[in-house]
């Protein structure tokens, strides 16, 4: 082989390895990074949601809205976030009836059996944005992340598709999205919230029965309501530091 | 896109009524317990030098190799993008029990398994070198890396090696299941596989299936080259195969019995599911035919004295029921464990599919490739010529 072209094939191989191996090296610190938005510092906030069952109505606004706004399928098991309607006899907690006819994307049909002595409330579910969630821990390659503004977000470009954040999630709050065969979920539409607007199920429930909230902000009329009122979390036994917190919830609701 | 909805009775979350693992995760554990308790029963003769099963010992070791080669491929198929699956390598998520998958079956691949044949076997890879000609020559002169040095030093060299890797192998391969176990095991959002006997449970369930395995493997591969099969070595491995079947069973009804009285907040969902939608698979399949009638079964042989030939019809069909019932039993824990819904109000169905990339036909397949790779690898390493020269196994 002669010299020059000895010289160009080693450079050349040196060039490929180092460049591949920059562009993993690349990847893996990217992966699990929130898309960044101008004038907008993560470590400034810390999202939260209120959701207010006294004040819900179940119009199935919030569930229309989020599909529409984050392009959610439109079929009946995939959800960013539903609506769920109980039926509680008051001294029969651990026995609700519970229904969620598509999601509530439709509103809800009126019940058959109208039961004078039970308690009727809607109960609108989404990501808990647990600070210790459990979907987070157990991901193999860091595709799932707790963002520092305290959002848990998906990179779709990095997830397996393995599943294994489905299963970890006590709320059944993932679905594997049959376009990407990626996992997705509720992300507090991050773009919006890091643009200083609200999500888009907040912003279209008529009875602000759900109220984005910034933790860190000492301003933000979400801590008026955390005083004012006795809020529970989803499933607490589950200790995944949940940060929807619920006004009006009793034991009944899981 | 097409909805097609499973039956759902009760309330379910509305993102649960699909599942998220199919049969294919129900493999997963059943091959990785193949490995364990394979490998298990290859250690006993070699680190307590138990003579008897000195017949199995390198049929289980290849046993242990051809399943464990296929262990990673329904977990690859599972998978939404498997193309970025060399991810789990490159950047893990510390956290995660998945993410050490990779590196607890690469430990055991090439520094256990793959080492430990390789050291036994070695004597015989560079005879066959010497003796062969052609690309025969050249594969066995690769796998004895071209090194054909057999004076009795290296072989006393090679057998310290393969001791110390034995024992080193003893715990990898309890680490192997156990760790599979603690995979469902540590989901704390799911109470059917929530509970710190799940690596335990799993690890003797890999044990008594990985043993019924070698013992049919055994019994079969005896029959194929009509030999008669070694009745002492037989009934030994028969008989741990009972003693193994014996604390896994009290493992599973201890687990069973807690659950029953305590009755915590699942138990009712569970209770109604074993009762319904689990019945068949789980009462039926895993624990009377896939568990009592074969640890009866292999009770008679120790209480009643039998005949060769009756206590050979004993030990097939235990052997084969046996392994029905783990696979029933890892069915259970997989499929049972996304059938109810969180919220204990409700339950899904699970239809197997066929010929799709989840269905029953690559499950199937994936059944079948481990023994067409072990006769591959019986071929490649003869496990029995060894013991006919009267040179024992582990010299």
């Amino acid at each position: 082989m002669n010299p020059e072209r000895r010289e160009f094939l080693l450079s050349t191989g040196k060039l490929l390895v180092l460049s591949a191996t920059a562009s993993m090296a690349w990847e893996a610190m990217v992966a699990g990074q929130p898309e960044t938005a101008p004038n907008y510092t993560m470590t400034d906030h810390w999202w939260g949601m209120v959701v207010d069952i006294e004040a819900c109505i179940g119009c199935g606004n919030c569930v229309r809205a989020c599909k529409e706004e984050n392009d959610v399928p439109r079929l009946p098991q995939y959800f960013r976030t539903w609506v769920e309607r109980y039926r509680v006899k008051p001294d029969d907690l651990e026995h609700p009836v519970v229904d969620s006819p598509n999601g509530g994307y439709d509103g809800f049909p009126a019940q058959e059996k109208v039961d004078p002595d039970a308690k009727h409330y809607f109960v609108p579910k989404l990501c808990n944005h647990c600070a210790h969630s459990p979907c987070v821990q157990v991901c193999p390659v860091g595709a799932t992340f707790e963002s520092p503004d305290g959002v848990v977000l998906v990179d779709q470009s990095y997830c397996l598709g393995c599943r294994y954040c489905v299963q970890a999630c006590p709320y059944g709050t993932r679905f594997i999205d049959p376009r990407t065969e990626t996992v997705d979920k509720c992300t507090l539409c991050y773009h919006r919230i890091t643009k200083g607007l609200t999500t888009a199920c907040c912003e279209t429930c008529p009875t602000g029965a759900r109220q984005l909230g910034d933790l860190k902000d000492k301003k933000d009329p979400i801590h008026q309501f955390l005083r004012e009122h006795h809020v529970l979390v989803l499933k607490p036994q589950m200790a995944t530091g949940s940060k929807v917190y619920y006004n009006g919830m009793d034991g009944s609701v899981r | 896109m097409e909805s097609v909805l499973p039956a759902v009775q009760g309330f379910m979350y509305p993102n649960e009524m699909e599942l998220q693992w199919s049969v294919l995760i129900v493999l997963y554990p059943f091959v990785t317990g193949l490995v364990a308790g394979a490998f298990i029963l290859a250690s006993l003769e070699r680190v307590f030098n138990v003579d008897a099963v000195k017949p199995t010992y390198r049929l289980a070791l290849l046993t242990a190799l051809a399943f464990l080669l296929v262990a990673p491929l329904p977990l690859q198929l599972h998978l939404g993008h498997p193309e970025r699956s060399l991810e789990m390598y490159l950047t893990p998520h510390t956290e995660s029990a998945m993410a050490m998958f990779g590196f607890v079956y690469l430990w055991y691949l090439m520094v256990v398994l793959v080492l430990e044949i390789w050291l036994d076997y070695r004597k015989e890879i560079v005879h066959t070198w010497r003796e062969s000609s052609g690309p025969k020559r050249w594969l066995y002169g690769a796998m004895a890396l071209w090194s054909d040095n057999i004076g009795p030093e290296a072989l006393a060299l090679d057998d310290r090696i393969g001791r110390t890797l034995t024992v080193i192998g003893i715990p990898s391969a309890f680490l192997l299941h156990g760790y599979v176990g603690f995979i469902f095991g540590s989901v704390k959002a799911n109470p059917w596989w929530s509970t710190p006997l799940m690596p335990i449970v799993f690890l003797f369930s890999a044990i008594v299936s990985g043993i019924a395995a070698v013992m049919l493997v055994y019994m079969v591969t005896a029959w194929w080259r009509q030999r008669r099969i070694d009745m002492e070595c037989l009934d030994t491995v028969g008989r741990y195969l009972f003693y193994a079947f014996v604390i896994d069973f009290s493992l599973e009804m201890l687990d069973l019995i807690h659950r029953i009285y305590e009755a915590d907040e699942s138990f009712r969902a569970l209770d109604f599911m074993v009762r319904t939608q689990l019945y068949t698979s789980q009462i039926v399949v895993q624990i009377i035919l896939g568990t009592l009638v074969p640890l009866g079964m292999l009770a008679s042989v120790q209480l009643f004295r039998l005949s060769a030939q009756a206590r050979r019809w004993v030990y097939g069909t235990a052997g084969t029921l046996t392994l029905i019932g783990i696979f029933a039993m890892r069915w259970n824990v997989v499929i049972g464990g996304q059938l109810f819904s969180k919220s204990f109000l409700g339950y899904t169905t699970y239809k197997m599919e066929w010929a799709t990339r989840e269905g029953a036909l690559p499950a199937v397949l994936l059944l079948i490739l481990p023994l067409v790779i072990l006769a591959a690898l019986i071929r490649l390493l003869p496990p029995w010529e060894a013991q006919q020269r009267g040179e024992g196994a582990s010299m």
